[in-house]
């Protein structure tokens, strides 16, 4: 899935990755998270090496992190309340008070009332399950926040209210965001930086898999064949099956 | 632009039975690690109590009924079965000897433990597997939690500590049903149906068919939850998943029944050696 790549994200930037599907992106995130393990290979947070932690050091590891999952990835079982709150109680030390308060906090952050907190996943819209799982990922006070394809199946209305809580989180909350997208009003709206990768199976050899690494208006203005017809229409594989 | 030339290798039939033989291998030791990472959450953490006592009233009490109206069904089909035989031999009122012991050593406990596989064991592969392919497993590890301690401990104690109760139930219902049919049906004389019972049946018997079922109630929970979590994507894999999640927990029913039944035998006769062995 990832083959020679190497990728550094600066404190406080908003660094957005582009890419064709199935070039890595999402496996990108996760690696990051240590919700995958490399099979070669380092990931490094803050001078730790990822792979080296043990068990309980790798949860800690997690929890400076927020995930917006791809389909929100919502417990299906439980409400709006217990999904926001999830995290919370697992981190243990919080009165039942103190928990209330800051599911209500983190669901108005994101624009949602705390009427919807009796509400089950299945409820609610899409752009409603987005914004829950966003309030659930901001929970904790994460330190970085990974957003897997956050704009997906929305409106372009709804795109926009999350590109915009995407800036606003960082600005509020100074977070490091990496955002993978395919979507290039998103690149447009809150990246500080762009990476793009492109497939394994198209590399050479020796090629190193992000092929691009700059600002928006560089990524837009680049000479890249490959970056400049992603930016154009968002999918490089026409230009690829041309050549 | 670069290109490159991938040339696939062609693999002769060894080659691929090779492949599926590591892979069942490689399956099995993923399975082992995974009861042995259930093992330790199970002495490590406790189970979020409402969960627990969620996952038991699905496998306790949504189970009842099935097991009721199956074990009352095995009761009588045995009477029916064996009822021509002792009449031949003109020993009708002994036929509560042969349906009692067959439920409470066998049939209950392998009838409580099918019924459990096929309506919780799915269930459980299926929910899990649809929670792997949504993300939400993931989700769990994201948020500093263990997802093995907060989905497979709650449904494996709930299988584990009930089964032995639905065996009961199993082995009551399948006992009267039998019961019923020999003497109200096949006019069997209902004081010696019971005085036969009373002589062949004893508590090692019954003792033989609780310990059993303890064990077929952690296999099928490992079995269904390790399915579940090693779910592939899309409706088909959650599909596939509950439907293998049945098939390898009733096998390893039988298998179980029979490696159990030949330990807890020989146990017995090493203990008291003056009865007459099998073997």
């Amino acid at each position: 899935m990832l083959r020679n790549l190497t990728l550094s994200v600066r404190s406080g930037e908003t660094l957005v990755v582009i890419g064709e599907s199935g070039c890595g992106k999402s496996v990108t995130l996760k690696l990051m998270i240590s919700l995958l393990d490399a099979t070669s290979g380092e990931v490094h947070w803050e001078g730790h090496h990822v792979a080296g932690l043990s068990r309980a050091e790798r949860d800690r590891h997690r929890l400076r992190f927020g995930y917006l999952f791809q389909n929100s990835a919502l417990f299906d079982s439980f409400d709006v309340f217990e999904n926001v709150a999830y995290g919370l109680r697992e981190s243990g030390g919080r009165s039942e008070a103190d928990i209330r308060a800051v599911v209500v906090e983190r669901l108005e952050e994101v624009g949602l009332e705390a009427e919807i907190c009796s509400k089950k996943p299945a409820e609610l819209s899409g752009g409603m399950r987005k914004r829950v799982a966003l309030a659930r990922a901001l929970a904790l006070e994460p330190a970085v926040m990974l957003y897997d394809e956050p704009t997906t199946g929305l409106d372009p209305v709804m795109t926009g209210v999350i590109n915009r809580l995407i800036c606003q989180v960082r600005r509020r909350r100074s977070v490091t965001s990496v955002v993978v997208t395919h979507d290039l009003s998103t690149v447009r709206a809150v990246a500080d930086r762009v990476v793009m990768l492109e497939p394994v199976s198209r590399l050479a050899p020796d090629e190193p898999q992000a092929i691009f690494s700059g600002t928006v208006a560089e990524a837009f203005a680049s000479n890249d064949l490959r970056v400049a017809a992603f930016m154009q229409g968002g999918d490089a594989s026409w230009e690829r099956e041309a050549g | 632009m670069s290109t490159v030339s991938v040339s696939r290798p062609t693999f002769s039939p060894i080659h691929r039975l090779g492949a599926l033989v590591l892979a069942r291998i490689e399956s099995v030791g993923d399975f082992s690690l995974f009861a042995i990472g259930v093992l330790g959450q199970l002495v490590s953490g406790r189970p979020r109590r409402r969960v627990l006592l969620e996952t038991m009233y699905v496998v306790g009490v949504g189970s009842i009924p099935v097991v009721v109206v199956t074990g009352v069904f095995i009761g009588m089909v045995l009477a029916v079965q064996g009822y021509d035989s002792f009449h031949h031999l003109g020993m009708e009122t002994r036929i509560g000897s042969v349906i009692n012991v067959s439920l409470v050593k066998e049939l209950g406990p392998v009838l409580a433990a099918t019924m459990l596989a096929g309506r919780v064991g799915s269930a459980m592969a299926a929910e899990l597997g649809t929670m792997r392919v949504t993300e939400q497993i993931d989700a769990i590890r994201a948020l500093g939690a263990n997802p093995v301690g907060q989905l497979v401990v709650p449904r494996f104690l709930a299988c584990f500590l009930l089964i032995p109760v639905l065996t009961i139930v199993a082995d009551t219902v399948g006992i009267v049903g039998g019961w019923l049919f020999s003497t109200q049906a096949l006019d069997v004389n209902s004081h010696f149906y019971w005085a036969h019972s009373r002589a062949f049946v004893t508590a090692f018997d019954v003792a033989t068919g609780l310990i059993k079922s303890v064990f077929f109630g952690g296999a099928i929970a490992l079995v269904a939850c390790y399915h579940g979590f090693h779910c592939r994507a899309g409706a088909k894999g959650v599909g596939r998943a509950a439907t293998v999640s049945f098939v390898v927990s009733f096998v390893a029913i039988l298998a179980l029944d029979f490696f159990l039944g030949l330990l807890l035998n020989t146990s017995y006769r090493l203990a008291y050696p003056q009865l007459p062995s099998l073997l």
